[in-house]
């Protein structure tokens, strides 16, 4: 019988191992090397006018979420919901960065679901998106008031996700 | 009739590899042999599973292309790794770093390697010191 223990206990341990790999969530989603650690530096045209510069200086002073978005991302249009409801709420200044797209494609979305964001960045050469980590759209980066990032979110945002991941980070902020 | 329909089906059937943009090409023989062998090290974040080389999602040509020009620039492959590593994390080299964060995935194998060896030693050892059974009776033993 005690022969049987060591081997069972193994494979026991190996399941449950394997069960909380599988648990983990979504695979594609990895921690942010940028946690912890000021938001890269940019400037960058608005969308909506190329002569309008916009960028990390923008965000300083108070809590601020950066969208990645664009127009042939599906989860996007999924996501756009609540992000015109959580710019309604004014709880917090949401910035985009218009990702690997196209202009008027962009402002035409944003005229037919509205602009939930201040402002859009243009960054259609994936110039800022690099230089940020960017794999996949819809991302989301919260920063704290020095601008250091607190949080990243792959994938699109809902009210549970928003009160969980990102409203827990938001320190001294009404909940 | 019948090669020219073979031919035609033969083409047909490769035309998918048109889809494969190889990227960036170097006059100089070395740093191609550099290039291809960074890319082939870099996993595709969109697409986990393949390297940046064999991937023809945007992001793996947008990478290529900047390390195509980080080569040309004259950086290092050192320089190259810190660039992957510090925007997109470890996750994006097939070769790690050795460092504190990657020390388990470096020695892991090895220690799953020793614990094998010493449960096979111990294995040999028990056995070697049953004692020598009949050969009559064997598969009936048990």
């Amino acid at each position: 019988m005690n022969r049987f223990i060591w081997p069972l206990v193994l494979v026991l341990g190996l399941i449950v191992f394997l069960v909380m790999g599988l648990r983990h969530g979504d695979p594609r989603a990895l921690p942010s090397p940028f946690i912890g650690k000021p938001a890269p530096e940019f400037e960058l045209p608005t969308l909506k006018n190329p002569e309008v510069m916009i960028g990390t200086a923008n965000f300083a002073g108070e809590y601020t979420l950066v969208n990645v978005w664009a127009t042939w991302c599906v989860m996007c249009r999924a996501e756009h919901g609540f992000l015109m409801d959580l710019a309604a709420s004014k709880s917090i200044p949401i910035y985009g960065l218009n990702w690997r797209d196209s202009r008027p494609d962009a402002i035409r979305w944003l005229g037919e679901l509205g602009d939930p964001y201040i402002a859009s960045a243009y960054d259609p050469q994936n110039r800022v998106g690099m230089d940020w980590g960017v794999y996949g759209a819809p991302e989301t980066f919260l920063l704290d008031p020095e601008g250091t990032v607190v949080y990243k979110h792959l994938g699109p945002l809902d009210p549970a996700i928003w009160e969980r991941e990102f409203l827990s980070r938001m320190q001294g902020v009404n909940q | 009739m019948k090669r020219s329909i073979v031919a035609l089906l033969a083409a047909l059937l490769a035309l998918p590899a048109l889809a494969i943009d190889q990227g960036e090409t170097f006059d100089d023989p070395d740093l191609q042999a550099r290039y291809e062998r960074l890319i082939s090290e870099v996993r595709c974040l969109q697409c986990q599973n393949q390297s940046i080389k064999d991937s023809n999602v945007t992001l793996a040509a947008d990478l290529r292309r900047e390390i195509a020009r980080m080569i040309e620039e004259g950086q290092t492959d050192a320089e190259i790794a810190d660039f992957l590593v510090t925007r997109y994390g470890e996750f994006a080299l097939y070769r790690p770093q050795m460092s504190g964060k990657t020390l388990m995935v470096w020695i892991a194998p090895f220690v799953l390697a020793l614990i094998g060896l010493i449960g096979l030693v111990r294995v040999i050892r028990h056995r070697a010191s049953l004692p020598i059974e009949d050969d009559a009776k064997e598969g009936t033993a048990e």
